[in-house]
């Protein structure tokens, strides 16, 4: 994973935040308190706007650096959880030695690089937010991609297959969220009233997946 | 949405420097990050940092002041505020006994809380309120929410403080305080987030949100609109249950009475529920011998209150009574 490609999928993201005000607006004002999307946007955008000194770093200090910009930008529940994502992130391709190990035997490097990494930031998140899966949060995207990811990505899956199969598992994973009742997160004081709904934490971490996803595919075209 | 506004992105720092101009003789406010100090810092005492997303105002700025905290962290708005405000205010107000965190129990507060208290240089400990018994059922929550009893912690715990207490003592009273303390709220009309700039949720004409959150999050149930008497009745039995259930014996016990406006409410429907609850309390041969009514814990625009009862003895009594002096709260000085 190069920098540039980073500093891309962050503007990518940032679009797709925008571009999905009303989904994640009126998901948040059905079980949530309002300010899901305004804090995802604030927290997309201050990242590109850094993202000329994020130019200059390494892959893994520029992911350490994204986390600790979001962890003073974002508040609320959010920032805590995607800093302690990409801090995670950052710490993983950093100490490399240990997949590097698997990467060799399996021949599917970058892959299996960046899979690590992103298990190692959604592993962050499950300890930061004490969720796991089927609360109703963000982790019923992320646990089912971060899984996946690593699946296929030791099986020396195609890179676009690996893609196409994330953009399916994210998008289920968000749709599940709809018949739970959240147990965790600002929804967790519904009970029932929750169901029927779609978890905004989770419809933005589908969108994001969605586009980065999409992104990789049309700069391997 | 029409508010007193000029660019939603101003709102917040135009409002924390319209504070502290008006209460310069009480606090200084420090920007990027944004948090704001007593005036004048105290000096060996465990200091107390409290904060939180703003849009609840007076809460927790106006409770800066001797007596009660040292340090505030206003997030934006219902939204918790970040470690580096935490660390930076912690180290403004550090008088060599310890940083004492005062948090209201919600995920993203919790959260940011906790880095920072990882992060941070100095001794510390938090407490957790968490006061809403609005949320039955427990296994479905992160816990129950910390609302409007968190002024009463506050005061309590600012009030011990002075005396020169530890750390640990400190948080030992503020979590006797806060399992003290009872509230459920009631909304009759949704809030408004500047940014969102429309109602955080639909609430008709003549239906109320029971239960319901600082931040307009839905509570219990959504119920028809009623009379005062059958709505706050309904609380006063939500309060004196959740004692209950928490097996402690409210008869014949001495209590603080606090009836808390959202922001849209007028004192005179305060009052007639300060009225009612008290009456309804007494039947039940609960003491009410100290009071407060008024906007302390808000929720932006929304119309409605909440009702808090702190059980008291002589310990919370005479912290309660002691002398504070902040920009909402101010007694015998």
């Amino acid at each position: 994973m190069k920098t540039e490609f980073i500093i891309d999928a962050a503007k990518v993201i940032l679009q797709t935040i925008i571009a999905n005000e009303n989904t994640l607006e009126s998901l948040d004002r059905a079980i949530g308190d309002g300010d899901h999307y305004i804090n995802m946007k604030r927290g997309a955008h201050i990242i590109v706007e850094i993202s000329a000194d994020l130019a200059l770093l390494k892959p893994e200090e520029a992911l350490h650096k994204i986390g600790l910009k979001l962890l003073s930008t974002i508040g609320g529940a959010s920032g805590p959880l995607f800093a302690s994502f990409f801090m995670s992130m950052a710490k993983v391709l950093a100490s490399q030695a240990h997949e590097n190990e698997i990467l060799e035997e399996n021949g599917n490097e970058s892959y299996l690089k960046i899979a690590a990494a992103f298990a190692g930031g959604v592993q962050a998140i499950i300890q930061r937010g004490k969720a796991d899966i089927g609360e109703k949060t963000m982790l019923d995207v992320l646990i089912p991609v971060s899984n996946q990811f690593v699946l296929l990505a030791t099986q020396n899956c195609g890179f676009k297959a690996i893609c196409a199969t994330l953009i399916q598992t994210a998008e289920l994973g968000m749709l599940s969220t709809k018949d739970l009742i959240a147990t965790k997160g600002r929804a967790a004081g519904l009970g029932e009233r929750a169901i029927g709904h779609i978890d905004p934490g989770a419809k933005s971490c589908q969108l994001m997946i969605e586009a980065v996803c999409n992104l990789a595919l049309e700069r391997a075209d | 949405m029409k508010k007193f506004i000029n660019k939603t992105d101003d709102v917040l720092v135009e409002s924390l420097s319209g504070f502290a101009a008006a209460h310069s003789d009480l606090v200084s406010l420090h920007l990027d990050p944004n948090f704001i100090t007593r005036k004048n810092k105290a000096v060996n005492k465990v200091a107390i940092v409290s904060g939180g997303g703003s849009g609840h105002e007076p809460l927790h700025a106006g409770y800066i002041g001797y007596g009660m905290l040292d340090a505030a962290c206003p997030g934006h708005v219902f939204t918790s505020p970040t470690p580096d405000q935490m660390l930076m205010a912690a180290e403004a107000v550090h008088a060599d006994k310890g940083i004492l965190f005062i948090v209201k129990n919600y995920a993203g507060d919790v959260m940011n809380f906790e880095m920072a208290a990882e992060m941070l240089p100095f001794e510390s400990a938090t407490i957790y309120t968490s006061d809403d018994c609005a949320v039955i059922n427990s296994t479905y929550t992160n816990g129950r929410r910390g609302v409007a009893g968190t002024v009463i912690v506050e005061k309590c715990v600012g009030s011990l403080a002075e005396t020169g207490a530890n750390l640990q003592d400190c948080k030992i009273l503020g979590d006797k305080v806060n399992s003290h303390t009872a509230s459920i709220g009631v909304a009759l009309t949704s809030c408004t987030v500047p940014a969102a700039g429309r109602p955080t949720f639909d609430l008709s004409e003549n239906e109320i949100e029971m239960g319901v959150g600082i931040h307009g999050e839905p509570g219990r149930r959504r119920e028809t609109m009623r009379d005062a008497d059958a709505i706050i009745s309904d609380c006063v039995d939500a309060i004196l249950s959740d004692f209950k259930v928490r097996d402690f014996n409210v008869a014949n016990q001495e209590a603080l009475l606090l009836i808390n406006g959202f922001g849209a409410t007028p004192l005179m429907e305060l009052y007639l529920i300060y009225n009612t609850a008290a009456k309804l309390f007494k039947q039940h041969t609960i003491q009410i011998s100290r009071s407060l009514v008024g906007n302390y814990t808000t929720a932006l625009d929304m119309a409605g209150a909440s009702v808090t009862l702190c059980l008291l003895d002589d310990e919370i009594k005479s912290h309660w009574d002691s002398p504070v002096h902040t920009a909402t709260l101010r007694l015998g000085m």
